[in-house]
């Protein structure tokens, strides 16, 4: 189930403990999921029951952000997780960012 | 979007690191996320749109920043520098608003309408009662505005820059590792909490879990004092601070062993200061940023590797680039446009352009952002052949004196009220110690006599001492074109060489 995304919504994972926040997001719906599921709006009853899918159980990191590879889709890990991030069956990346040095 | 999430996650990943204070008897980051989601409550109840704060720096200020963002309500950290004249016109601007003062900060500001004030140590009381209610952590919408900084301009009356919660996330995410930070860090924050760097420290910390002490004002000997006993390894501090720092440093001889990265920015640094430093810190990384309030904070920064290549080379190409301010951040664009607009080839001087999710700006006073994103920073600079920015000055004739930016106007306005002045002019001239230092030309009325130290005082009873003229010239005439405008730049050579 494809929604429309834009910067800011937050989601959590239908099968565990992910939570994330949308930092970047492409233009039109995205079938956003984690464990293999739709992931659900924060503040939505999430279904009950289910398990994530087997190739989907990498689990999320507090703090990271994950990409679709582009550019234009980026989401950052609010809550980590045991399930894995990805669109349709596209698992997303973790983003590797080069650390700055502190200036504040 | 939204602050909020920032002290959340740190909450969430790092809740038993110290956030604020000492090891042994801080605050760590789940308990300042309890008090600030309090504070949202106890905000939120208070009269008014807005949560004002005219105090020092303290562990309050985090609080009352993450306090203000839970509550819907944009925070305004104001100058309590300012006469209190001013203080008072700045927050007539600000009402409906509740204001946090500190001690002796509400009898300056006395009954104004719309403003309602909160004592500071009452304010921090409220948000440790376990009976207040707390806020939803997250926040709301990201497109809602954070903060409202007063920033002076080319006229005489500050501007409120706008930032909102996106551009001040935006700026965090992209430029801090969420937990970066090692368990043993600290940073020490004396830049006064109504400066951006003051903000983006708190935020900054908090995402990177960085225990934070705060110095309540700044002054050298207990800033080196602090540093050693709370074996601080993080600061930012303005150029006129890093050449005191090293006076102290210089005479006890005793170093900060714990200092790892020491950043400035805030205004020119002297060449000859930061060689010094590096030549009396040689343990320490330079971090040189370059920022305004509308970007939220730095956009540009030259990194520790870039010191040393540059300390160390022979090349004079590659040693220039001490007084450069580095390359823009990956998430930055920056640009070099001729006064029309186009854009201009390495080494050319124009104004500085800026790009990015951080930049707002944004002006109360003039609506929305820039529609292409492009934000004229109105300084002047120029981008080498590698990409280095070099920043020459504000194209607004504005003074940047110890980081602090001072409207020549101003003050012109204020000289201008004495009756035995015809006409004045203030520049800044280059000094040492504060990068510029104010200094005035005036006419005399006719028949008048200037007495040049009355005159001092007088500006200084107007406005601060800070905005006082160090030195007065007395002339017949200043210098203008022929369509009547005032030659800045003859006037600030002329009195350079009569006062630098």
């Amino acid at each position: 189930m494809a929604v429309e995304l834009k910067p800011g919504a937050r989601f959590r994972s239908a099968v565990c403990a992910t939570e994330i926040v949308v930092i970047k997001a492409p233009t039109g719906a995205v079938d956003l999921r984690c464990g293999g599921r739709p992931v659900v709006p924060i503040g939505d009853a999430s279904p009950a029951g289910l398990e994530a899918e087997p190739g989907f159980d990498g689990g999320t990191l507090i703090g990271k952000r994950y990409t679709d590879g582009t550019d234009a889709f980026e989401v950052l890990c609010s809550k980590g997780g045991t399930a894995s991030l990805s669109v349709g069956a596209e698992l997303l990346e973790l983003k590797e960012a080069k650390p700055l040095p502190s200036s504040d | 979007m939204h602050v909020g999430m920032l002290l959340q996650m740190a909450a969430d990943g790092m809740g038993e690191r110290t956030a604020i204070g000492s090891r042994a008897t801080g605050m760590t980051m789940a308990e300042m996320a309890v008090r600030a989601r309090r504070a949202g409550t106890v905000l939120a109840g208070l009269s008014g749109e807005r949560v004002a704060l005219v105090d020092l720096n303290s562990g309050v200020v985090p609080v009352a920043l993450f306090g203000a963002a839970l509550a819907g309500k944009p925070f305004v950290p104001l100058n309590y520098r300012l006469s209190d004249e001013m203080l008072c016109e700045l927050l007539r601007r600000t009402a409906p608003a509740t204001v946090i003062v500190g001690g002796g900060m509400a009898g300056r500001v006395g009954s104004i309408p719309g403003i309602e004030l909160i004592g500071r140590e009452e304010f921090f009381e409220r948000t440790a009662d376990p009976a207040v209610e707390e806020a939803d952590p997250y926040g709301g919408d990201p497109d809602s505005v954070a903060l409202l900084l007063y920033t002076s301009g080319t006229t005489g009356s500050p501007k409120a820059a706008v930032l909102r919660h996106r551009n001040l996330t935006s700026y965090v995410i992209s430029t801090v590792e969420f937990a970066g930070a090692g368990v043993e860090e600290a940073a020490i924050v004396s830049v006064p909490p109504y400066h951006i760097a003051g903000i983006s420290s708190v935020l900054s910390s908090t995402y990177s879990g960085r225990r934070v002490c705060h110095l309540e004002t700044f002054e050298p000997r207990l800033w080196v004092d602090q540093v050693r006993a709370e074996a601080v390894t993080h600061a930012m501090v303005v150029p006129t601070m890093l050449n005191r720092i090293l006076d102290v440093v210089s005479e006890d001889g005793c170093g900060l062993p714990s200092l790892r990265s020491l950043s400035y920015g805030g205004g020119p640094m002297p060449l000859a200061v930061i060689e010094r430093a590096m030549t009396l810190l040689p343990g320490v990384g330079f971090v040189n940023a370059y920022g305004l309030t509308e970007t939220a904070s730095t956009v540009a920064l030259l990194g520790p590797d870039d010191h040393r290549e540059a300390h160390a080379s022979e090349d004079p190409a590659v040693r220039a680039r001490l007084t450069s301010v580095g390359r823009p951040l990956p998430t930055v664009e920056v640009v070099v446009r001729s006064e029309g607009g186009s854009p201009l080839a390495a080494g050319e001087r124009g104004e500085i352009w800026v790009r990015g999710e951080q930049v707002a700006g944004e002006y109360e006073e003039h609506g929305g952002a820039p529609g292409d994103g492009w934000f004229n920073t109105r300084d002047e600079g120029h981008l080498d052949e590698d990409g280095y920015l070099y920043v020459h000055g504000r194209l607004d004739d504005v003074i940047v004196r110890g980081g602090e930016n001072l409207s020549p106007g101003e003050i012109e306005a204020v000289l201008l009220e004495h009756p035995s002045v015809l006409a004045a002019a203030v520049v800044g001239i280059p000094d040492p110690d504060w990068g510029e230092k104010v200094v005035a030309a005036v006419v005399p009325a006719e028949g008048a006599v200037i007495d040049e130290d009355a005159l001092r005082s007088f500006v200084r009873g107007a406005l601060r001492s800070t905005m006082t003229p160090e030195r007065i010239e007395v002339r017949d005439a200043l210098p203008f074109n022929e369509v009547g405008k005032l030659l800045r730049r003859v006037l600030r050579e002329e009195l350079a060489d009569r006062f630098g």
